[in-house]
């Protein structure tokens, strides 16, 4: 086509790990032409950062380009050495990160990391250098820059830092910005900012833009032009609209499938071959409970401050019947969590009541909680399934530590038989229950956590993100996995979560938390295609959509 | 920034009377201590091998040590409530008088000592950091681990041996200057300050050349612990996010690893050297009684070995107070070098 401003040719990446060489990637090739924002899309693992980090060379001391050429502007950026090298970092091709708080240095002024990028590459005064700063800040649209000039990255919001480094790596205009999931651990509607933010710069300075990224309905919202990456190769190349309504490849349509949008069902997160085995599970319908059923779990009026401060949490009051499933959404300082660790008893709430089948618990102090018979009844599943079991305990010791311990179990068979009832429950082969946490993958790991918190058979399962560090089509399994426990065994799960499509699909209810307080409740289908505040329609509004023509449809 | 400052303040404030009750646990802990250890100081200060009975007596009346241990403890309490610490039995002089005496002389050769290992520590373990595994880094990595398993006393005397004995380059190791030097007028006690101070350019000469060997003896057993943390500090900088932010816009190589991997990775570094001091403080008595440095180590050393109670505990409640400061300086400093601390 027109002008091409970069080609990857065949590119192969090696990393030498102890076990030797690993491929991370495998022969990829793409072009990007000037001013257009490409999608590099795909799961983790998949080597879209590896290809990002190659192109502006930017690998780790132990990955090695092993073949292939990476032509930026006719130049082999490969083959480039010293100060040529230097003059296109930051000057012709420019990175942001995943994690901006991270990516910038924690003792050094934003002002200073701005000017510093700038200086580097302009011989111009230091003043003038600060008064660009000043300019960028203003381009990223930083309020009050004269005074954050001075601020340092732990006095900003996560939001804030990715705009500061979006004004670092644009401070000297350059042709090709590579953002590798930058906004990846922000609040949607931050998500939303950012990426406009970054789409009208790249647009107003004519900008080509490489969008790395799992989220294929962000990749989509952005992008003219989406590149699937698996297993270190693109297997597929279009435009957003002709991969969802006609998806090529297996993994793209597994992908596609797997990506949560406003109308998929749960049942809809896998592709037609394998969905056989869930279907007759669903079919099963959901008992309804007589009228008068006293509610599960009453909440009345809690309230937490922590040390000084406003609360954290207030006047937060909700119900939840035995077998419900009850969404709990909100940003990020919300309230949401603590909210969740408070009906856990994990922490202690200032005020209120919390009642578990008709038993009140709120005034059992969480230290002494453990104690409980109703302890075993309430089970948590939490965030990171890589922090949350103990490195030490293989799964079968993770999933057994709670039946010890709750249900006094001892008998070493006994044990063993209901351990192997949970694993295989939570659909975990029997021979990886030897095995350490750092020896399964992420999804296997989220398994363990289910199935640790199951084992006991709790009446309520309170879930904090289960799947928020997870790939899609992990997150699929993990969600079809609950949504079947709840209805086999009228688990009821308090769901906490920023992901609103998720929610959508699993919860029947939804509250949405803003500021420590309910800002609305009620039935989820209803308050996502209604919503009744600007809060919510503001949250609503800023999830990617991915857009499910007919053709789709007819696909599925 | 003045709000900064003035939060620093109270919270160095707030430390140092939060340090109190341990350092009262100290005192009361050495008197104990020094009761329960056996020796009499009666029976080694009488006049002779066969003092009287009558003669031993009257000396511990005079010493107060025939009262019960709760009543020396009283007295010795309110001694030190009026800021007297007891007087030596060995030097007839009060222990106060002898520990300001003898403090800048140690002072002096451990900031030395300690400014040594820093310069040599900190871009050894650079170095080191910038490439691990190299056949610097395990250089580097020899000359710590010999640093460390020899003893100070044995390298001291090595170093008296060869630049001394052999070259001739380093003066008589007796003291911290020779007997025909006359001192300059004391300021700060550290002579090699005070020499300047008096303008003597060449008695500071001669003084930094009685301090250069001492205090590279004990320098080379600290560059180990240093060299370490500046190695395992940097490495964690090094490959840090913000470092490949620096490196992703183009920073040149000395930016990147000065201003952006070393500032960060220093701040470990400034901790581990603020408890390096402090026990080095202590443990000079070796270097002191090889280089025979007037010190406080070794003084206080001769004080035990002769059961003189009084500047044993005036040493103990010295460096008691001494590790308190230096921890509270290393608290400022680390305050000021990043700004996170004072958030939190």
């Amino acid at each position: 086509m027109s002008e091409e401003l970069l080609g990857i040719n065949d590119l192969h990446v090696s990393f030498s790990t102890r076990r030797g060489m690993v491929e991370a990637v495998r022969g990829v090739t793409l072009s990007v032409e000037k001013g257009e924002m490409l999608g590099l899309v795909g799961e983790s693992g998949s080597g879209k950062s590896v290809t990002g980090f190659a192109t502006t060379r930017l690998l780790d001391a132990a990955g090695r380009v092993t073949g292939g050429k990476i032509l930026f502007r006719g130049q082999d950026v490969t083959k480039l050495r010293g100060d040529d090298l230097r003059q296109l970092q930051g000057a012709a091709m420019s990175m942001i990160f995943q994690n901006p708080r991270a990516a910038l240095n924690p003792i050094r002024a934003i002002g200073l990391q701005i000017a510093d990028a700038i200086l580097t590459h302009k011989k111009i005064s230091k003043d003038a250098a600060r008064a660009e700063t000043l300019e960028l800040l203003c381009a990223v649209q930083i309020r009050d820059p004269e005074t954050r000039m001075n601020a340092y990255p732990h006095e900003l919001s996560g939001g804030m830092c990715q705009r500061v480094m979006i004004a670092i790596a644009i401070s000297c205009n350059p042709a090709l910005l590579i953002a590798d999931e930058p906004t990846t651990g922000l609040d949607v509607t931050t998500q939303k900012v950012v990426m406009d933010l970054l789409a009208d710069i790249a647009a107003a300075r004519g900008m080509a833009t490489i969008l790395i990224t799992h989220d294929l309905g962000l990749a989509a919202r952005y992008c003219r032009r989406i590149a699937v990456m698996e297993r270190g190769r693109i297997v597929e190349e279009a435009s957003p609209k002709k991969l969802f309504s006609a998806p090529q490849h297996a993994y793209t349509r597994r992908l596609v499938a797997a990506s949560p949008t406003a109308t998929s069902r749960i049942e809809d997160l896998v592709t037609e071959e394998e969905r056989e085995r869930h279907a007759t599970i669903v079919s099963k319908p959901r008992q309804q409970l007589p009228h008068g059923t006293p509610p599960l779990l009453e909440v009345r009026k809690l309230a937490k401050r922590f040390d000084q401060g406003s609360a954290a949490v207030a006047d937060f009051s909700m119900t939840m019947a035995g077998g419900e499933s009850v969404g709990l959404v909100g940003e990020s300082g919300s309230g949401k969590s603590t909210t969740s660790r408070m009906i856990c008893r994990l922490i202690d709430p200032s005020e209120g009541d919390i009642v578990f089948d008709g038993q009140s618990i709120g005034h059992v102090a969480s230290r002494d909680f453990h104690r409980s018979p109703l302890r075993k009844d309430i089970q948590m599943v939490f965030q990171d399934p890589n922090e949350s079991l103990n490195p030490r305990f293989t799964a079968f010791d993770c999933i057994a530590h709670p039946l010890m311990r709750l249900d006094g179990m001892r008998a070493a068979d006994a044990l063993r038989k209901r351990v192997e009832e949970c694993a295989e429950r939570v659909g975990l082969p029997l021979d990886l229950l030897p095995r350490f946490p750092h020896q399964l993958s992420g999804g296997q790991k989220a398994r363990v956590g289910i199935a640790r918190a199951i084992a006991c058979r709790p009446r309520l399962l309170v879930l904090d993100e289960p799947t928020a560090a997870l790939d899609v089509s992990v997150q699929a399994v993990v969600l079809q996995l609950l949504d079947r426990l709840r209805r086999e065994n009228d688990i009821a799960l308090l769901f906490v979560s920023h992901d609103l499509n998720v929610v959508r699909m699993l919860c029947d209810r939804t509250i949405v938390l803003r500021n420590g307080g309910i800002v609305e409740q009620g039935e989820s289908r209803a308050l996502f295609d209604n919503p009744k505040t600007d809060y919510t329609r503001k949250l609503v509004e800023a999830i990617p959509h991915i857009e499910t023509g007919p053709a789709l449809a007819a696909a599925l | 920034m003045t709000t900064g400052l003035g939060a620093t303040m109270v919270r160095a404030g707030r430390r140092l009377l939060s340090s109190l009750p341990a350092l009262f646990g100290v005192l009361v802990f050495t008197f104990l201590l020094m009761r329960v250890l056996p020796g009499d100081p009666a029976v080694f200060f009488a006049s002779g091998p066969n003092a009287g009975k009558e003669e031993i007596e009257q000396i511990r009346k005079q010493m107060g040590l025939d009262r019960s241990v709760p009543e020396q403890l009283v007295f010795y309490l309110s001694d030190i409530g009026h800021g007297n610490l007891g007087r030596s039995m060995m030097t007839g002089q009060p222990v106060l008088k002898d520990l300001r005496e003898r403090l800048p002389a140690s002072l002096e050769l451990t900031f030395t000592a300690l400014l040594i290992a820093l310069i040599a520590a900190v871009p050894l373990g650079v170095v080191a950091a910038l490439k691990p595994g190299s056949i610097v880094d395990h250089g580097v990595r020899l000359f710590c681990a010999l640093g460390v398993c020899v003893p100070t006393f044995v390298s001291g005397l090595l170093l008296i041996y060869v630049f001394y004995y052999l070259l001739g380059l380093a003066p008589d190791p007796t003291g911290r200057v020779d007997v025909f030097t006359s001192l300059p007028p004391q300021r700060t006690g550290f002579l090699s300050i005070d020499f300047l101070l008096a303008g003597d350019i060449e008695g500071w000469w001669a003084a930094c050349k009685q301090l250069i060997l001492p205090a590279v003896s004990m320098a080379l057993f600290v560059i180990a612990p240093l060299a370490r943390i500046t190695r395992a500090s940097m490495l964690v900088s090094l490959g840090s996010d913000f470092v490949r932010t620096a490196r992703s816009v183009g920073l040149s190589w000395r930016k990147v690893v000065v201003t952006y991997a070393l500032r960060n990775a220093i701040l470990p570094v400034i901790t581990i050297a603020g408890i390096v001091f402090s026990t080095m403080l202590g443990a000079n008595v070796l270097v002191e009684k090889v280089f025979s440095w007037p010190g406080v180590a070794s003084y206080a050393l001769d004080a035990l070995l002769s059961s003189d109670y009084a500047p044993v505990q005036g040493f103990v409640l010295l460096m008691a107070s001494l590790f308190v400061l230096v921890n509270l300086v290393v608290d400022i400093c680390y305050g000021i070098a990043d700004p996170r601390v004072s958030i939190a």
